[in-house]
């Protein structure tokens, strides 16, 4: 592996890293129900990427194979939690009246 | 070549990084849900697709480079189905979208997510199956 390209992982774990940080802050902070799964979502694709990030970076071509698991599992959950909004709001509903 | 080939995938790692950091600062800073759906979708797709397509330069065997092009694939048809059923979600919770809102058509029409939701089992409707 040449210096540059290094350099260039390097960086990109950097940027990722604070990306992810700026992530849990809007996991942490809300307000709504939405805006977390939201942030959870984006939380699931940065793993992703960092991810393929580490195959570059530890020159291990497995490590793709994680990602795509990785990738499988987020878009479920976040499938799941849409789900599980709407049914939360019929029932929300139901309970008021 | 291959020097070449690793420059090419230095500067895609960079871009990726780059895409994703605009993904977590747009959902930080964009004030209602819905527009942070609208920038964590676009710009993580693109982010972790450039990643991965770097992934797929880097390795020369040709598994390796097909399961990085898969995984692209698969984000590319993932993401955007998720993003709008959590948009589509969020809208029929009710969210308050941001005071400078202009425009929300999908309000008076017969498609409104919310309306679909809550006539289905609306009020006084007795909900039978399920938990």
């Amino acid at each position: 592996m040449i210096p540059f390209l290094q350099i260039c992982i390097e960086i990109a774990l950097g940027v990722l890293l604070l990306a992810l940080v700026l992530a849990s802050v809007r996991i942490l902070r809300g307000p709504s129900l939405p805006d977390r799964i939201i942030a959870v979502d984006l939380f699931g694709t940065l793993c992703v990427a960092a991810i393929a990030l580490l195959a570059l970076y530890t020159d291990q071509p497995v490590f793709i194979d994680a990602a795509i698991a990785l990738a499988l599992v987020a878009f479920f959950g976040t499938v799941a939690y849409a789900r599980f909004v709407e049914r939360r709001t019929v029932e929300e509903t139901n309970a008021d009246d | 070549m291959t020097d070449l080939l690793q420059i090419l995938a230095g500067l895609l790692v960079l871009g990726g990084a780059c895409f994703c950091f605009v993904a977590a600062l747009g959902i930080v800073r964009l004030p209602d849900p819905i527009m942070r759906m609208h920038a964590s979708s676009k710009a993580g797709t693109v982010g972790c697709g450039l990643i991965l397509l770097s992934v797929a330069l880097h390795f020369p065997e040709g598994g390796v480079m097909a399961r990085a092009l898969a995984a692209i694939a698969f984000l590319l048809i993932s993401t955007p189905v998720a993003a709008h059923m959590i948009g589509r979600a969020a809208y029929a919770c009710g969210v308050e979208l941001c005071a400078g809102t202009i425009a929300d058509e999908l309000k008076d029409t017969k498609d409104n997510p919310r309306r679909l939701l809550l006539g289905q089992a609306g009020p006084g409707v007795e909900r039978t199956g399920g938990p």
